[in-house]
């Protein structure tokens, strides 16, 4: 075959519509910048619409039902189910997101234009790594959605917190980055492919080596810090403390729920093989991460910071499945464990910043005191925090409890001591966290209300709207769980 | 009518505190009596609906699981909506469904700050929910949630209405209590993952009923699983040394949040050890059981003594709490019928009394502003007919025989005479003369209890002041409850009647593997 014989394979455009509405959804807001000053307001509505625009043919393609190969014949940009259900959680995220910036960015004197636009290429680089089955495509795809979110972090220019958070952020993902292309490059010198199916073939071959083993950890490391993993968290609280607080929820959110769609999409279709490497490493990355997270943020004073931990801790329950997913019959159920995890996680950490940052619009604060008595003057935010502090804990009947049952479920599925071990570890840290949501609570609703200033909070329409999605998502999700739950069941790879 | 309430009368009981807390939500703030009206007419709905439950129940098979509702709930994990009462769970139900309209009631115009009866009645009623769903739950993970569902109103009601020391009590209890249920969780996965069919094939079902007795699990793993359920209903109860928690929360939280703790709350950790635990697992209770029984007497004894030593009413009757769900846990402990017998008794009649005591100790508080023993005295002379109810209760707490507490305690001892086959006959003879023990030390601390209080002349310092008697709100809480503790002490078959068949069926489980020994 010569070169010459190339002839351009079909392209299936009803696969790649989400990604072209969002791209043209980008370029959009781009023109509208550039091109006048006065329709600045209206970047986040076109955002907005552009990001629920872009879910229609996820919809179509969910009622389709079959997988889809994006280049006929190339394994390397797949829309399953799997990659449907994350996009479809990215794109609604990413539009809480907005929701989230609109009054911080208009009022905020920022550049409006490039916030959103940046917001949305970082959601179109996740929307991407979702279809990713490709070293390239994943790290093409992780690129996309990390360069944006470094700019985004130092938004606020003229504090010297932000440009720490900024820099902070770039210089150490950074540094994963390259620790994962070396690993990258390494899988592809034993494999001498970059498509992870055909990698998972060639290293069943190849067997247990020390490059191979090198590489899977190498690979998996770089994703550890996009995730915030302990030890690789360091970068995390400093970020999320200094960065714009609806930043912050996005990075909290939708960045690391991008950094465990590339660990799974790795693990389950590039080096399932290979169990016997990544699930030792998860299980001491899962203990470790939540344990560490969460008796860290029992010591923050500051919310953001404490958010900052409790989403360290959050990615440790998250990882937990992993750590036993190497057997065929815990594979799926590890899987729909940790999809469900994340979606019902996106609801709770949104509704927790959206109250934050309703909140921080008055008390211009996120110390913990700034909290005290808020029970007193705005009874409706306080009541929609408590149902999200408690999601987040695990407590019934708000959707948190699910989210962890299905961790506790697929952890002891595997029948194994070293599931029910880590099974335990989660009960005893959800009781650790308890305490430290419980203190925002507490705050909150048994605190006086400092200098008795008890005017009530003013919640913007954007705000509002965040609010009533994460709200009614973490109750419906509670009650009647089979909802997330089927979202959970359908996002399966197909294994072995 | 019998018709409508096998299909939706279980549900309706658990699902009307929510209907009527949702109706509050709405309703602004400062519409007290309206909230107030909402609140009474929601839980006497609840109590009219179980009364009709209760009308239409077959009392000649009480071990027959009624007015069961089965509905799919979340297919995924196979868990479902099921509903139903035996002889077991009515007695409790009907506990459940009179004591929130009675707290209601006793609210209306005791209030504790910083006041704000929208939001308290709003926990009331979620509390009720919790509990009345947890009594009729018949799926684990069904039970599970409504076991927790009372989690957060309480931790509310102690931490913003309670006492001075109320962050550190409501925090304690809820750390406490989560850390048991993360475990209590952790074992019910276990039981969906192992229990099997005859046929060796997993079931991975959380019915209950499909659980009962459940097969296929080895016997190391099996006092492993029911040492999970063990710990997650043991702080619930509380059982010694777990039950550090309970004199915190009792003593700080508002009277309503210590009568609903005392009166419902701790039973769903004795309701679990005899409707989940010990059915599902009847081989591991047997080896269990002579531990429990041992933490029980200790309970009796500990708390027994820990009375003695407190300067502060609520904080003695917290502590008896300890001892009297001692008896009830030595009860559940002996395996027998005789024993579950009692110990449901015990559970209805600690309810009442202790309830009962936790309403005049608030009621004292608001007389006196203090509940330390040595400014109290004379309350006879103060208030005769607060002072004679406390007697009442003090009689009916530490088991005169013809009022309901007794009931509870002597057949709880009786039964442990002869435990059930299996159990050391020596070792529970042991406790039930330690047990017995601590019904001489609870006479000794209620009745030095009522002297300090109720008799002699009151203190110089309250010498000018007027101290209303038993108020109307007062009186019509708290007949009902002292009727009734009247009633089941004169017939106790008025309980046992009820419970009997359905603990026959959980004895006989118990029986049934030993005899396969």
């Amino acid at each position: 075959m010569s070169l010459l014989a190339f002839t351009a394979p079909h392209i299936d455009y009803h696969a790649l519509a989400p990604e072209i509405i969002l791209g043209a959804t980008l370029l959009v807001v781009l023109l509208v910048d550039l091109a006048s000053e006065r329709n600045r307001a209206l970047l986040g509505t076109i955002s907005g619409i552009g990001l629920l625009a872009a879910m229609v043919p996820i919809l179509t393609l969910a009622v389709d039902g079959t997988d889809r190969l994006v280049l006929s014949g190339n394994q390397a940009y797949v829309v399953d189910n799997f990659a449907l259900a994350l996009k479809a959680l990215f794109l609604v995220a990413g539009y809480v997101v907005v929701l989230l910036s609109t009054n911080y960015v208009a009022e905020g004197d920022y550049y409006e234009g490039e916030y959103y636009l940046l917001l949305l290429t970082s959601v179109l680089g996740m929307v991407v790594m979702a279809s990713a089955r490709d070293l390239i495509t994943i790290f093409i795809a992780l690129e996309t959605l990390s360069i944006p979110a470094y700019m985004l972090a130092t938004w606020r220019k003229r504090d010297p917190k932000s440009n720490e958070a900024g820099l902070k952020y770039y210089l150490m993902g950074v540094f994963a980055t390259a620790i994962m292309l070396y690993g990258m490059s390494l899988i592809f010198g034993v494999t001498g492919t970059t498509v992870l199916r055909d990698i998972s073939t060639s290293l069943t071959t190849v067997g247990t080596k020390p490059i191979v083993t090198l590489g899977i950890v190498f690979c998996v490391v770089g994703f550890a810090f996009k995730v915030s993993a302990v030890p690789f968290h360091t970068w995390a609280p400093d970020t999320y403390e200094g960065a714009p607080t609806p930043i912050t929820a996005f990075l909290s959110v939708s960045s690391k729920t991008g950094g465990f769609v590339a660990i799974i999409t790795l693990i389950y279709v590039g080096f399932y093989g290979n169990h016997n490497v990544w699930e030792p490493m998860m299980w001491a990355l899962a203990a470790l991460t939540m344990t560490v997270g969460n008796l860290v943020a029992l010591r923050q004073t500051n919310v953001v910071r404490l958010f900052a931990y409790s989403s360290v801790a959050q990615a440790g329950y998250i990882l937990a499945p992993l750590a036993v997913a190497g057997e065929l019959h815990t594979a799926q159920d590890s899987l729909s464990a940790m999809v469900i995890y994340l979606v019902i996680y996106a609801a709770m950490n949104l509704g927790a910043f959206a109250v934050i940052i309703t909140v921080a619009r008055k008390t211009r604060s996120a110390e913990l005191e700034s909290f005290n008595g808020l029970f007193e003057y705005a009874p409706g935010l306080t009541l929609t925090m408590t149902f999200f502090l408690f999601a987040l804990a695990g407590i019934p009947p708000l959707a948190g409890w699910f989210a962890k049952f299905e961790i506790f479920r697929a952890t002891a599925n595997a029948g194994t001591g070293a599931g029910y071990v880590l099974a335990v570890l989660v009960g005893v840290n959800s009781v650790i966290a308890l305490f430290y949501y419980a203190r925002i609570a507490q705050a909150m609703w048994m605190q006086p209300v400092p200098d008795g200033d008890r005017t009530p909070v003013r919640i913007p329409p954007a705000l509002t709207g965040a609010l009533a999605i994460c709200t009614i998502a973490v109750i419906v999700g509670g009650v009647y769980p089979q909802l997330v739950a089927r979202l959970g069941e359908m996002a399966h790879f197909a294994l072995g | 009518m019998e018709n409508f309430l096998d299909h939706w009368g279980l549900s309706l009981a658990v699902f009307i505190p929510l209907v009527g807390a949702a109706v509050m939500i709405v309703v602004p703030r400062a519409e007290e009596e309206l909230h107030k009206v909402i609140a009474l007419v929601t839980s006497l709905a609840v109590l009219v609906v179980s009364i009709g439950v209760a009308v239409y129940f077959d009392f000649d098979h009480t071990d027959k699981l009624q007015y069961v509702v089965d509905h799919k709930w979340i297919e995924v994990i196979n868990s479902r909506y099921i509903v139903g009462i035996d002889g077991i769970s009515l007695p409790l139900l009907l506990l459940t469904a009179l004591i929130v309209p009675m707290v209601v009631i006793y609210s209306w115009n005791h209030w504790p700050d910083p006041k704000n009866p929208k939001a308290f009645l709003i926990l009331t009623l979620v509390l009720e929910t919790g509990m009345v769903g947890t009594f009729v739950a018949q799926d684990l993970i069904l039970f599970f949630v409504f076991f927790e569902v009372v989690l957060l109103p309480m931790y509310f009601m102690i931490g913003v209405w309670g006492g001075e020391q109320r962050l550190y009590a409501a925090i304690k209890f809820f750390l406490f209590t989560l850390f048991g249920s993360a475990l209590m969780i952790v074992s019910f996965l276990a039981l969906y993952f192992l229990a099997k069919d005859p046929s060796g094939a997993p079931l991975h079902t959380f019915s209950m009923i499909q659980l009962n007795n459940a097969q296929g699990i080895a016997h190391s793993t099996q006092l492993i699983v029911f040492g999970g359920m063990f710990i997650g209903f043991g702080i619930k109860v509380p059982i010694f040394p777990f039950h550090t928690w309970l004199p915190d929360a009792h003593t700080q939280a508002p009277t309503q949040g210590s009568v609903i703790l005392a009166a419902i709350l701790l039973k769903l950790g004795t309701y679990g050890f005899v409707r989940v635990a010990i059915p599902i697992l009847p081989d591991a209770a047997r080896s269990w059981a002579p531990w429990i029984a041992l933490l029980a007497v200790i309970g009796i004894i500990y708390g027994a003594l820990c009375c003695l030593a407190q300067t502060d009413m609520k904080r003695l009757i917290a502590f008896s709490s300890v001892a009297h769900m001692g008896f009830v846990m030595l009860g559940i402990a002996t395996l027998t019928d005789f024993g579950i017998n009692a110990a449901i008794m015990g559970m209805v009649a600690h309810g009442l009394i202790t309830g009962m005591l936790f309403f005049i100790a608030g009621s004292v508080k608001e007389r006196f502003h203090t509940l330390e023993i040595k400014r109290l005295g004379g309350l006879l002379l103060q208030a005769p007919r607060l002072g004679w109810i406390l007697g009442f209760c003090a009689m009916a707490s530490l088991g005169l025989p013809g009022l309901a507490g007794f009931w509870g305690e002597f057949p709880a001892l009786l039964a442990s005479y002869n435990p059930a086959e299996g159990l050391s006959q020596p070792l529970f003879r042991v406790y039930m003369v330690v047990g017995a023990v601590g019904t001489v030390f609870a006479a000794g601390y209620l009745l030095w209890l009522l002297q300090r209080i109720a008799f002699g002349v009151p203190r110089d310092e309250w010498e000018g002041h007027h101290f209303h008697d038993v108020e109307l709100p007062e009186w019509l809480s708290w007949v009902p409850l002292l009727v009734l503790i009247v009633a089941i002490g004169i017939y106790p078959n008025f309980v046992f009647h009820v419970t009997n068949q359905a603990v026959q069926a959980v004895s006989n489980t118990v029986h049934a593997v030993a005899a396969a020994k």
